[in-house]
């Protein structure tokens, strides 16, 4: 029997880890706070309970360590998830995922596998300053080895979890903090609350899912600007703008077919990312088309991103610099009057 | 546990034996194409080479008491612990050498030998192995099942985080684990004495409530003593040890190394334990020497033979470098 019930992003999430911890023992939670607190983004709440500490396993402050230890217990079959809070973090680990975990599939020519989820909550918006709301997706992207995933909504966060934990390599899940539904940061934005069924199902990576059709440009972005995005294209209503929005769900792999699709219909195309703008998202996107399709572009391309400054703590500050649905249906607009 | 048996003595003889032979024709193989100007693109076989001479003994002393479901990971320097773990030893040859038939395929090299069959890693980068052998420590546990795993670092690397926030995971989750740490008495060409804190590092084990012990000598005997504590305390569930060996590195960090930073008496005062053990062995009556002739010729042979596979084996097809980003 099937049925749906509205969840956040964050409990739809944990559905699927509930889901498999239950259907395969080998899947163990290892991080900090996830006993006592569920961890910071609640990722773990009530995990402790259900399956108990052996496969909740609370840790030191020791990313490093950790990392390296869900690393080893991958390649001997296991299936860790590693709870990481913040990806901010990862500067303290970056070893230990980039040229170990991501390299020794390769390493071994194909002998051991590093079957391994790292969970963090990415992206700022709250106030939280220069070293706990940072991005940095396009760090880990770009080394290869490793996948990684920001799921925009509740059904994409379940499927895409399913997905994550049952493959087979090193994935970075990570909870765009903006649209996860947790209470403390904020309301619930609408648009990343969704109806999602009891049942689980998987959401394949590197499939982008077109959540608007349009005719007059394409928006595309991820985790939270990709709910900016929709939220663009109703304000580019008002000035009769139709514009489609690519949520790529997956940064690796990435779905050029579906960004370079959507441009060719459109012609043109703005890239909404909450990252830092240069060396990033943004650039890959823009580099699919220019190689893809050079003359489908009626009019330059504009990125609307976070710029290449440390995250300013106050909020006047912070507002200024984040993208908004306001910014991105701006440089919509500049594009579509700007064009041929 | 094991008991030192003339068997399991003949059985480390042999294995220094073997593991020296596939060091020694690496060496002279490296070398061969790099003079009289050293370049690290050049020759049979590119890249560094960090050589295992002299630290024989840390291998068999701790690799006697294992079986395949045992796990080790080790670092940069990582031929002699390879060969004691039973690690198929011409498709590690061939690996050395760059070759299709080798454990990865000619995508690792030396610093990252492969082999899962029995259970054996390592990495090029220092201390990073030591997480992943506590995770298969704790996967052991976990399964409930008798097995232990190994870290092997140098004694460098015990500065680094990693080491720390290890030996501290390993204490309180009581994992069936040892951090074998080969002390060589030199980081590249820095020494343990002004690079550590303490003149042990296996002092530093009582700050995670975990046994720690220093074996001196680089004796094969008292490594296997040692070793075997360390073991039977993981296999019956008393969690990890700290074994520090001291031992010697006769080659150098990397070929060719001139040993300029040591003094004239450091590097005269470097003892090469394959002979002594030899010696020992035969005085003791637990080999003649017509015995240890055909045991050497023996090993002797099949690193020859392994040798043969791999230069016979042909070189990876390019487009190869694209399989197994992912699995």
């Amino acid at each position: 029997m099937s049925s749906e019930r509205t969840l956040t992003l964050a409990r739809a999430g944990r559905e699927a880890v509930i889901w498999e911890m239950e259907n395969n023992p080998e899947v163990f939670m290892i991080g900090q706070d996830i006993v006592g607190t569920g961890g910071v983004f609640r990722t773990a709440e009530g995990l402790a309970k259900r399956f108990g500490r052996d496969r909740i396993v609370e840790s030191p402050i020791s990313e490093t360590g950790v990392i390296g230890l869900a690393t080893g217990a991958a390649m001997a079959g296991m299936r860790p998830l590693v709870e990481m809070a913040y990806i901010d973090f990862i500067g303290v680990c970056f070893n230990a995922l980039a040229n170990f975990a991501a390299k020794t599939h390769y390493m071994s020519g194909g002998q051991y596998s590093v079957p391994m989820v790292l969970i963090a909550g990415t992206g700022g918006g709250y106030s939280n300053a220069a070293q706990h709301s940072q991005c940095l997706y396009s760090l880990l992207a770009h080394m290869p080895g490793m996948k990684i995933v920001v799921p925009s909504n509740a059904y994409d966060a379940k499927g895409l979890m399913h997905s994550a934990i049952r493959d087979d390599n090193p994935v970075v899940f990570l909870y765009a903090k903006a649209v996860a539904g947790l209470g403390f940061l904020g309301k619930p934005h609408p648009r990343a609350m969704m109806a999602v069924p009891e049942e689980p199902y998987v959401v394949p990576f590197g499939k982008a899912r077109i959540s608007r059709e349009g005719s007059d440009i394409t928006l595309v972005g991820l985790g939270y600007t990709s709910v900016l995005a929709l939220d663009a294209a109703d304000l580019l209503m008002q000035d009769d703008i139709s514009a489609e929005v690519v949520d790529l769900r997956s940064l690796v792999p990435l779905d050029r077919e579906s960004i370079c699709a959507s441009v060719a219909k459109t012609g043109r195309l703005v890239v909404a990312d909450e990252d830092y703008g240069s060396y990033g998202v943004s650039a890959e996107v823009l580099a699919a088309v220019a190689e893809k399709i050079p003359s489908a572009l009626r009019a330059p391309a504009r990125r609307v991103t976070f710029p290449d400054i440390s995250i300013p703590f106050a909020r006047q500050m912070e507002y200024h610099v984040l993208p908004s649905a306001q910014t991105i249906a701006d440089a919509a607009r500049a594009v579509v009057r700007g064009g041929a | 546990m094991h008991e030192l048996t003339a068997e399991r003595r003949i059985w480390m003889y042999r294995t220094m034996v073997k593991s020296r032979a596939v060091d020694d024709r690496l060496n002279s193989l490296y070398l061969d194409g790099k003079t009289p100007i050293f370049d690290f693109r050049a020759g049979i076989l590119p890249g560094e080479l960090h050589p295992s001479n002299g630290q024989e003994p840390c291998a068999v002393g701790v690799c006697a008491h294992l079986g395949p479901d045992d796990s080790i990971t080790t670092g940069h320097r990582p031929h002699h612990v390879a060969i004691a773990k039973g690690v198929d030893l011409k498709r590690m040859v061939a690996e050395i050498l760059g070759r299709a038939t080798g454990l990865s395929g000619g995508r690792g090299g030396h610093m990252h030998i492969y082999d899962k069959a029995v259970n054996f890693g390592s990495s090029g980068i220092i201390a990073e192995g030591i997480g992943p052998a506590a995770g298969m420590a704790f996967a052991a546990k976990f399964r409930g099942r008798q097995s232990v795993a190994i870290a092997y670092i140098g004694e460098g690397a015990a500065n680094a985080g990693a080491f720390h926030e290890v030996l501290n995971l390993a204490g309180i989750y009581k994992l069936p684990f040892i951090l074998v740490v080969e002390d060589n008495a030199w980081a590249v060409s820095v020494p343990k004495s002004y690079s550590t804190s303490v003149p042990r590092n296996s002092d530093r084990a009582a700050g995670y409530g975990i046994p720690g012990e220093y074996v001196s000598g680089n004796d094969p005997d008292l490594i296997f003593a040692a070793a075997g504590r360390a073991v039977e305390r993981a296999r019956g569930g008393e969690g990890s040890t700290l074994l520090e060996l001291q031992t010697t590195r006769l080659k150098g960090h990397f070929v060719p190394d001139a040993l300029a930073y040591m003094s004239a008496d450091e590097r005269k005062a470097m003892v090469d334990m394959n002979p002594i053990y030899r010696d020992r062995l035969t005085a003791e009556g637990v080999l003649t020497n017509q015995e240890a002739q055909s045991l050497e010729a023996e090993a002797l042979a099949e690193v020859e033979a392994a040798f043969e596979y791999a230069m016979h084996s042909r070189f990876p097809n390019p487009e190869a470098a694209f399989d197994c980003v992912y699995a």
